[in-house]
């Protein structure tokens, strides 16, 4: 009995350990795209899995393979955030990148080492349908890299306007304003403010999306701060954003599960109108399609408001870009090109627009917003049109420190002080600025 | 297989037989090389690489020579105290907790019980089960609202913890679920320890009219003590370098305070801190082994002759 059960528990072992070596035999076709099928060119393009994400590559897979006959496009995943950011970099170290990959512009794009990985594009004629804003966040040493994924988008507060309308309240141009509506919204038992900890990279909202007031107040932060001369900690304008995550905390205005929220969670607490804003990228509209598209358009868009009414304005996100790695050769090179090509056209817009909602203006010359978007798209919209509108720290410094979420969870969880966490966030800037090598660290 | 476990007397004896053996072994020492290459290969070299590869700031292609600057950095990293705090914490709550639950069990499935191959299955279950798909389930299991942990405490009007979630608890919601996972094969262990008693210890403690208490004390505690010691070894080591469970269930969250120091090291990994995360990586290699190696040592002399 006793040598049976133990024999027995040995070859349950040795079975448990078969599917890990079976998956290890299958990495090495990662990279791999030589068999043709009918003639076409095979290409993979890898796309993060946010179900957006993958709706609109799918879309623009199909209908790009069904007008022509050459080249034929598969859609592959990976992980969003900083396991995604981690797969991105192996699979480029080791050569298994996909022939064609989305991934973030500006300073993200910078740590994947462009000019050593990817093949510069600067002279392909499609790039001439592409805005110039856009052109910087996907340069480095001269060369352009990518076309434009998506639409720009901007970094604010979701709000629910039912709510806004019941209580009478106006969007607030100044965050003492935001906080007299927090007050009334939790008084009339709704939560005011949604956090979702969960993800922890939601905690970074009102620090990274209070940037274009931190640059109104002292324009030259940006310069200085990579230059390690402006500190989080001492500037008064950056500090805000830690101020901020830290009252919104003491003066209960989060929702109760913070701590377990995810974003989903906490798009559907703002769908039902059981919280009333969400610090949030405008682009996460796309998950409220998802979840409830009947009610979409009760959720409305503000830029995080600053201290002074006169500079209020929006801190704006760059679409990410599509990259072809240097491991993409010959025949899947001229393939993956003319996907490129294909994605910097209206058509390519339009699908887009169909599969998944845009949430800010396209960044592609001829691409126009249908007039039936969401209400949050035509609030960000709006913010580009009056020009109310700054790039976020990410597109004019190649600094972030990569602790920036844990730390404001900490901070908006009322484990630390925002005080000290903005010191122990200039560390970590520091750390990355040394390990990026940067002069004057 | 029971008798294979037993240790180190007949061990001994058979070693010095094998050694005799050896001078006349038909086999040429070459037939070692295969095995040595694959150790050389994927051991050796990836573990000296790494000593030099800490002395460097690695990015993607290429490294340039820093000298100890990333060990500076890594020692003056603020999560640092806390991830060795909660790692200490952490390896000697789980195999402390391994050993106890692990011996009892032992003894519960080397008895006389009524389904007992069921419960040994049963019990030794969890340890294959993946940890990421173990952390991923309890952390359903755990949500404070909406857990089933929280809602079956909530039928008995109990108001339960936000156990992934509360910062204060975090880690010990974690280290239980590595309890739960690994306790199996501490049972395991004492169960080959117990079996390999011989019967005459029992019967001589019974004529002299021993209790079970004293039985335990006298007989089986001190004879089980070479799986004793394997348990501590195996789980403490497990515990200091304890990764994937964190990671899976708490991310180190809320904010840093379930970091431990592996977790650390894959945030500097996760960063592109390549250079960072192997010389915190030597760090760990250093602290394990300056831990382990004494512990053995120690344990191996509180073993005693059967």
């Amino acid at each position: 009995m006793k040598t049976t059960f133990l024999r027995r528990s040995a070859i349950c072992a040795a079975l448990a350990m078969l599917p890990l070596s079976m998956s290890a035999c299958s990495a090495g076709s990662l990279g791999s795209s030589d068999d043709s099928a009918g003639g076409a060119t095979e290409i993979t393009f890898l796309v993060d899995n946010a179900p957006s994400t993958v709706l609109g590559a799918e879309a623009l897979v199909e209908d790009f393979n069904a007008s022509q006959d050459d080249v034929e496009v598969t859609v592959e995943t990976r992980p969003q955030g900083g396991e995604g950011d981690n797969l991105v970099k192996t699979r480029l170290q080791t050569g298994t990148m996909d022939d064609v990959f989305a991934y973030n512009s500006g300073s993200l794009f910078q740590q994947i080492a462009p000019q050593e990985t990817l093949t510069p594009l600067t002279d392909q004629p499609y790039m001439e349908q592409i805005d110039d804003s856009f052109l910087p966040q996907v340069s480095a040493g001269g060369e352009v890299y990518g076309v434009p994924y998506g639409t720009a988008f901007g970094g604010g507060v979701l709000y629910n306007k039912k709510i806004y309308e019941q209580l009478g309240l106006q969007v607030p141009k100044t965050w003492a304003e935001f906080i007299a509506n927090s007050e009334k919204i939790k008084a009339a038992g709704i939560a005011p403010v949604i956090q979702t900890y969960q993800d922890t990279w939601t905690s970074q909202l009102l620090v990274l999306g209070d940037f274009h007031n931190v640059a109104a107040a002292n324009p030259s932060f940006a310069e200085d701060y990579t230059a390690g001369e402006a500190k989080y900690a001492t500037d008064p304008a950056a500090i805000k954003g830690f101020q901020h995550t830290q009252q919104i905390h003491e003066q209960g205005l989060q929702n109760s599960d913070f701590a377990s929220a995810k974003v989903e969670d906490g798009i559907r607490m703002l769908l039902e109108g059981t919280g009333a804003q969400y610090p949030m990228l405008s682009s996460m509209v796309a998950t409220a399609m998802t979840i409830a598209p009947d009610k979409i358009d009760d959720i409305g868009f503000f830029a995080l408001p600053g201290d002074d009414p006169a500079t209020y304005g929006l801190t704006a996100w760059f679409p990410g870009g599509v990259y072809v790695p240097k491991t993409t050769t010959g025949d899947e090179f001229e393939a993956a090109n003319q996907f490129l090509a294909y994605l910097a056209t209206p058509t390519a817009c339009d699908i887009l627009t169909e599969a998944s909602v845009p949430t800010g203006p396209y960044l592609v010359e001829g691409c126009e917003l249908p007039e039936d978007v969401p209400q949050v798209t035509k609030d960000v919209s709006a913010y580009f049109e009056n020009d109310q509108q700054s790039p976020a720290l990410e597109y004019l410094s190649p600094i972030k420190g990569p602790a920036l979420e844990q730390i404001l969870v900490e901070v908006g969880s009322g484990i630390r002080p925002a005080q000290e966490a903005a010191e122990l966030y200039d560390q970590d800037v520091e750390k990355q600025a040394r390990q990026l090598g940067l002069e004057g660290w | 297989m029971a008798t294979t476990i037993r240790s180190s007397p007949s061990a001994a004896g058979t070693g010095r037989a094998r050694r005799a053996g050896k001078r006349h072994s038909p086999y040429p020492g070459w037939f070692y090389l295969p095995a040595a290459v694959v150790y050389g290969v994927l051991f050796l070299l990836p573990t000296f690489a790494s000593f030099y590869f800490a002395l460097t700031r690695w990015t993607i292609f290429d490294s340039e020579f820093i000298g100890l600057g990333n060990f500076v950095q890594f020692f003056s990293e603020p999560a640092l105290v806390k991830g060795f705090t909660n790692t200490f914490v952490y390896a000697v709550v789980t195999s402390g907790a391994k050993v106890v639950l692990g011996l009892g069990l032992g003894m519960l499935l080397t008895s006389q019980i009524v389904g007992r191959g069921y419960l040994r299955a049963v019990v030794f279950f969890p340890v294959l089960v993946s940890s990421v798909g173990v952390g991923i389930t309890f952390q359903v299991l755990m949500h404070p609202t909406k857990g089933a942990i929280n809602a079956a405490l909530g039928v008995f009007g109990i108001d339960g913890p936000g156990w992934l979630v509360d910062p204060s608890l975090a880690l010990l919601s974690v280290a239980l679920v590595d309890v739960w996972k690994g306790v199996g094969l501490a049972t395991l262990i004492y169960m080959a320890g117990i079996v390999s008693i011989p019967k005459e210890y029992y019967e001589a403690a019974k004529v002299d009219g021993a209790g079970s208490w004293t039985l335990f004390r006298n007989v089986i505690f001190p004879l089980s003590w070479p799986a004793t010691s394997t348990v501590i070894t195996l789980s403490l080591i497990g515990g200091l370098r304890s990764f994937d469970l964190i990671w899976a269930m708490a991310r180190g969250g809320p904010g840093f305070t379930s970091d431990v120091i592996a977790s650390v090291i894959y945030k500097q990994y996760q960063a592109g801190f390549y250079g960072l995360s192997t010389a915190g990586n030597v760090i760990l290699f250093l602290a394990v082994t300056a831990l382990v190696v004494p512990l053995t040592r120690f344990l191996a002399r509180k073993e005693v002759e059967l």
